[in-house]
């Protein structure tokens, strides 16, 4: 999957004061999850697919489609988080992954969203790590201007 | 996504174009001639690639006798940047909205 690491991912981490047990039910109880995500049918069963929904806005239909790929309990939470209907095809096509790793007096909640790239998948492939330089450079002259 | 985005991404993913641009991005201004000899493909080839570019706002061009320097045009990679920031920014709300859950969860 070197091709996939090479594209560019999006990573939050946090620390929370509340035990990887109850952020578990939080990131894997449907009524939980649309309470700080978006409204789903989420099912904690690998190979489900679901769909988060919101309000759809300009040049975005609202819907995410979505598989469960991967699911250890109070540790690791992997799902697809794909484009749909029609912007399916060229839109995102990313994997949300959560990682729990107990602290003393409380969790570290990793996600990261990996995956993104343009909508040609054919030019993509040949992009490797292109495209971070090219923001790295731009950051770096914008932080010499 | 919008359609400055959409054209961004667009010219840059061909490898062979996006190849030319980073390569004006590390070396600074060029002539077409000093690019094909680096990109493994004909003059006519390049020009085009840079046609591209150029619509795209990511390479300037300035003619100077009979030659032409291309440079990159850093700015126009903006609307990336904000696509982005965009959507980190999504993730870190999402990650507020849990953790205000978590609190209300304790009750």
């Amino acid at each position: 999957m070197t091709e996939t690491a090479a594209l560019r991912s999006i990573v939050v981490e946090r620390d929370m004061p509340h035990p990887p047990e109850k952020i578990w039910r939080a990131l894997t109880q449907s009524a939980l999850i649309e309470e700080w995500l978006m409204q789903n049918d989420f099912q904690p069963v690998v190979g489900h697919k679901f769909n988060f929904r919101a309000q759809p806005v300009m040049g975005w239909n609202g819907v995410t489609d979505c598989e469960v790929l991967e699911i250890v309990p109070r540790a690791r939470l992997v799902y697809s988080w794909n484009a749909s209907g029609e912007q399916a095809e060229n839109g995102l096509k990313t994997i949300v992954t959560w990682t729990l790793t107990s602290r003393a007096g409380g969790t570290h909640v990793r996600m990261e969203q990996s995956g993104f790239r343009p909508e040609d998948e054919n030019g993509y492939r040949g992009m490797g790590g292109g495209w971070p330089r090219i923001l790295g450079r731009l950051e770096d002259v914008a932080a010499k201007s | 996504m919008t359609q400055t985005q959409d054209t961004l991404f667009r010219t840059l993913a061909d490898p062979t174009r996006r190849a030319i641009f980073e390569r004006l991005c590390r070396d600074g201004e060029q002539t077409v001639a000093a690019l094909t000899a680096r990109a493994h493909v004909s003059q006519p080839a390049v020009s085009k690639h840079l046609a591209v570019l150029k619509q795209a706002k990511l390479v300037r061009d300035r003619h100077e006798g009979r030659q032409t320097h291309y440079s990159a045009q850093l700015g126009a990679l903006a609307p990336l940047i904000d696509w982005t920031s965009q959507m980190a920014g999504f993730w870190e709300k999402k990650f507020d909205a849990l953790e205000d859950l978590l609190r209300r969860m304790d009750q």
